[in-house]
């Protein structure tokens, strides 16, 4: 991504982007996979993302698009979590170039619970702990090669990771 | 202080695996207190790990992760003696950073 602090190139490159729209808007129903994913290329805390409350405006808000189940992305999660507030949950994927990981928890409060850069040179394959308020699907996504893939697991929480 | 930041990189031929654990309290600010007042949200935001100048992982942390969080990963490169760099930044500003050699 780049940025231009030249007022002309910018304004250019705003009636281009306006052409281009239009010239979009004209053929009619061409797929959203042109839009780059913003949020989870840029460096920057995804703090939109982390405070909406479904896993689908999550998952909105930090790629800008949706994803697709794909039997690449191994979720390893327990059956059946004793207690909530760690539950221990990994994923793998044969997929190439993945530039970024993402876990959510459906029934959490705000379900993106983490989300990991991959960049080039790092094997995508990530272990971490995650709290559960209830029993929830966990998903996983995976960013690779500007698309999205997706691996859902349920887990049951005999003692939620919320409360006191 | 002692560092809140514990690391292990072990490398193995050609990829480094690292796990680290990071003593840090986690709070989601949706639990209560034994007075019923709500602890305020307090938690990592990003946790980032450097080696040779260039982010190997960046972890993006909501309150969901759990207390004295826990995250292993690998990378290509990286040989014995290296250092890693690890730091987080929480929401409320507050900072670490250490740096560890790779074993």
């Amino acid at each position: 991504m780049t940025i231009t602090d030249n007022g002309f190139t910018a304004t250019r490159r705003l009636v281009l982007q306006g052409a281009g729209l239009v010239i979009l808007v004209g053929l009619g129903n061409i797929p959203l996979g042109v839009a780059p994913a913003l949020a989870a290329a840029n460096d920057k805390y995804p703090e939109d993302a982390f405070k909406q409350k479904g896993e689908a405006d999550a998952i909105k808000s930090l790629y800008g698009k949706t994803a697709e189940p794909s039997d690449k992305v191994k979720l390893d999660a327990p059956e059946i979590a004793e207690n909530g507030a760690v539950v221990p949950i990994s994923l793998t994927t044969t997929l190439a170039d993945v530039t970024s990981i993402s876990f959510l928890v459906s029934e959490n409060p705000n379900a993106l619970a983490a989300s990991y850069q991959i960049p080039p040179g790092t094997v995508p394959a990530v272990a971490n702990r995650l709290k559960m308020a209830k029993t929830s699907n966990v998903i996983a996504i995976v960013e690779a090669g500007g698309k999205l893939y997706s691996a859902t697991r349920e887990v049951k929480v005999t003692v939620g990771g919320c409360g006191g | 202080m002692a560092s809140t930041i514990r690391v292990r990189a072990t490398s193995s031929g050609d990829t480094t695996e690292v796990q680290a654990l990071i003593q840090h309290p986690m709070d989601s600010g949706f639990v209560k207190d034994a007075k019923g007042e709500i602890i305020p949200p307090h938690f990592i935001q990003q946790l980032t790990f450097e080696h040779d100048g260039k982010s190997v992982f960046v972890a993006n942390w909501g309150t969901a992760v759990s207390k004295d969080p826990y995250v292993k990963f690998s990378f290509k490169g990286g040989n014995k003696g290296d250092d890693l760099k690890i730091s987080w930044v929480d929401n409320k500003g507050a900072s670490d950073t250490t740096t560890a050699k790779i074993l």
